[in-house]
């Protein structure tokens, strides 16, 4: 700071207030934040370069982080973990933009449309989770329903949908839960859209397909795409679906990172808190990246 | 267009209740073999076992996972609200920055800072005990309350504030009377999510917790485990039960535009 004036606290409609306040305010949070969130991070990525309190730091090296990426496994761990985001959020987000586009040209109104659509975004996903365990699993529920109407022989015959080589359980779960999220931050959008934009489209001869195209998706993109983002950042580093409904080989990356971080022997250990590291840094990545495109998208004018 | 919106509210509805009919079946059912499509007979058995037995266990696991999310969502809230009205009502130099370290504990998973803290946690003696769960849930129940916060103060005039001093009112008069009665739509919906985002939290509670701190879901893991359905089944029922009253809670004193927003 060069002079103490170009420290300038503005605040709204000329409302007062000095750094002395402002410290006070923001201090505790921020010095709570720093120390629990910060403090876990740097003290992980300590461990994990090997480096152990009280010894020199002669110790640290990379050996943890590399034994990792040259893991057999880590291939096919990040592939099935990027594969069950992916595709959860791609499916969350074209069935948002459908029901919230529905919602609007017809039940806008509608409390109760509206009320049942709160519930998946408060349920637990574990909860979720068992439940599509019980309904899905060879013995569950839907394997009985088909058993009841005689169109299954034996549980043999019912598809694998949990603990199945696609992920269909997880991803279900998912689906579920982050549909009504995409959804309500789409509506929050399309509710201030006004018809008059369409109208006008409509008014040029566009088709039903040109004006979703030209007028809406441009609209809603922002949204999309930042409420997508935060679902698969969400999906990427979460631990009880996959580690309920998946396989036990391949692991996705949360679950493989805590069976090496809970394994008996405990060199293990810090290589699990590398692959907890890792995803952090695929998240943080991911959120850079979308936020860097979608810049260069609306200085292109292409948004 | 009646027509397309009784198709719109019934894919809803169904959809969004499907799951809850296997736990309901479940947790009322004693006997139920496969392929019987409904249980042969039904009961208590799973409800009784969470509230007949003496010491349960389960029932245990219940009061710590509400007083553990009590406990982190009032602290979330004494330090959040202050941060949140400074975020909310005032520009100043590294803001952005202030911003950006609230925001990175909402994107970065739980999972590589509960490992990170656990052996300092260990060292501190905080590992496996109540005070250090709740720090660790605490990295994400506080920003979250901090950004709810921040987006009620945005719309807030704090002239009102002024005219009630004016006016001679004491500044504990100006918090309960003008502030708090003005943001309480900010408080309760940020109190509902980092409540919930405490009360669901599995893994950095089993990791600092280290399987001392038996919480709800800790319980409900080793019950799926142990295959016992329709005890799991209850459980579940009652680990959406807070859930439903936040959704309650937010149709009531919120409105319509209630929980959006609310992982």
């Amino acid at each position: 700071m060069k002079h103490s004036q170009s420290f300038r606290i503005k605040g709204k409609a000329g409302v007062p207030c000095g750094l002395l306040q402002l410290t006070a305010a923001i201090g505790p949070a921020f010095v709570i934040i720093l120390i629990l969130f910060g403090g876990g991070l740097s003290l992980g990525l300590m461990q994990a370069l090997g480096h152990l309190p009280g010894a020199s730091l002669h110790s640290v090296s990379l050996t943890h982080f590399t034994n990792v990426l040259t893991d057999p496994d880590f291939a096919g761990s990040i592939r099935l973990t990027f594969y069950v985001s992916f595709v959860s959020t791609v499916i969350a987000a074209a069935v948002s933009v459908v029901l919230a586009l529905a919602i609007i040209r017809c039940a806008e109104e509608s409390r109760l449309v509206h009320f049942f659509l709160q519930i998946p975004l408060t349920v637990p996903h574990l909860v979720i989770a068992v439940s599509i365990l019980l309904l899905l699993s060879p013995s569950g529920l839907a394997a009985r329903l088909l058993a009841a109407v005689g169109l299954l022989q034996s549980t043999s015959s019912f598809p694998m949908l949990v603990n199945d080589r696609f992920c269909i359980g997880i991803m279900l779960v998912y689906i579920w839960k982050e549909i009504p999220f995409i959804t309500f931050m789409l509506l929050a959008v399309l509710k201030n859209l006004g018809p008059e934009l369409l109208e006008t489209a409509a008014t040029l001869k566009a088709s039903k397909m040109q004006r979703f195209r030209y007028v809406i998706l441009p609209i809603i993109w922002p949204s999309l795409a930042g409420a997508g983002l935060i679902v698969f950042a969400f999906t990427f580093g979460a631990f009880e679906v996959p580690f309920l409904l998946g396989r036990s080989y391949p692991l996705t990356m949360p679950v493989w990172s805590y069976k090496n971080y809970s394994d008996i022997d405990l060199l293990a250990r810090p290589e699990g808190i590398a692959i907890g590291l890792i995803i952090s840094i695929i998240i943080i990545a991911a959120v850079i990246v979308s936020h860097l495109l979608t810049q260069y998208g609306r200085r292109r004018g292409l948004l | 267009m009646n027509n397309k919106r009784h198709i719109l509210f019934l894919s809803v509805l169904v959809s969004v209740t499907l799951p809850f009919l296997p736990l309901l079946l479940w947790s009322f059912s004693e006997r139920w073999f496969y392929p019987a499509l409904l249980p042969q007979s039904f009961g208590l058995r799973g409800w009784s076992y969470i509230f007949g037995t003496v010491n349960s266990q389960i029932l245990q696991a219940l009061i710590s996972s509400f007083f553990l999310a009590a406990t982190s969502t009032l602290i979330s809230l004494a330090v959040g609200v202050p941060a949140g009205r400074a975020l909310g009502l005032y520009e100043f130099p590294g803001k952005r920055f202030v911003l950006l370290t609230f925001i990175l504990p909402v994107i970065v998973p739980p999972l590589a800072v509960a490992m990170g803290l656990h052996l300092w946690f260990i060292r501190l003696g905080l590992a496996e005990t109540f005070w250090g769960v709740v720090l660790v849930h605490l990295t994400f129940c506080l920003p979250y309350t901090i950004f709810v916060m921040r987006g009620t103060f945005s719309d807030y005039s704090p002239e009102f504030e002024d005219q009630a001093r004016t006016l001679g009112a004491s500044r504990l008069q100006v918090l309960s009377r003008v502030t708090i009665p003005m943001i309480m739509p900010g408080i309760v919906v940020a109190a509902l999510f980092s409540f919930l985002l405490s009360w669901s939290q599995y893994l950095s509670t089993l990791i600092i917790g280290g399987g001392r701190m038996l919480t709800l879901p800790i319980m409900l893991f080793s019950l799926m485990g142990s295959g016992d359905r329709p005890v799991a089944a209850a459980v579940s029922l009652i680990f959406v039960i807070p859930a439903f009253i936040a959704l309650l809670a937010s149709a009531h004193s919120l409105g319509r535009a209630g929980l959006q927003g609310v992982r």
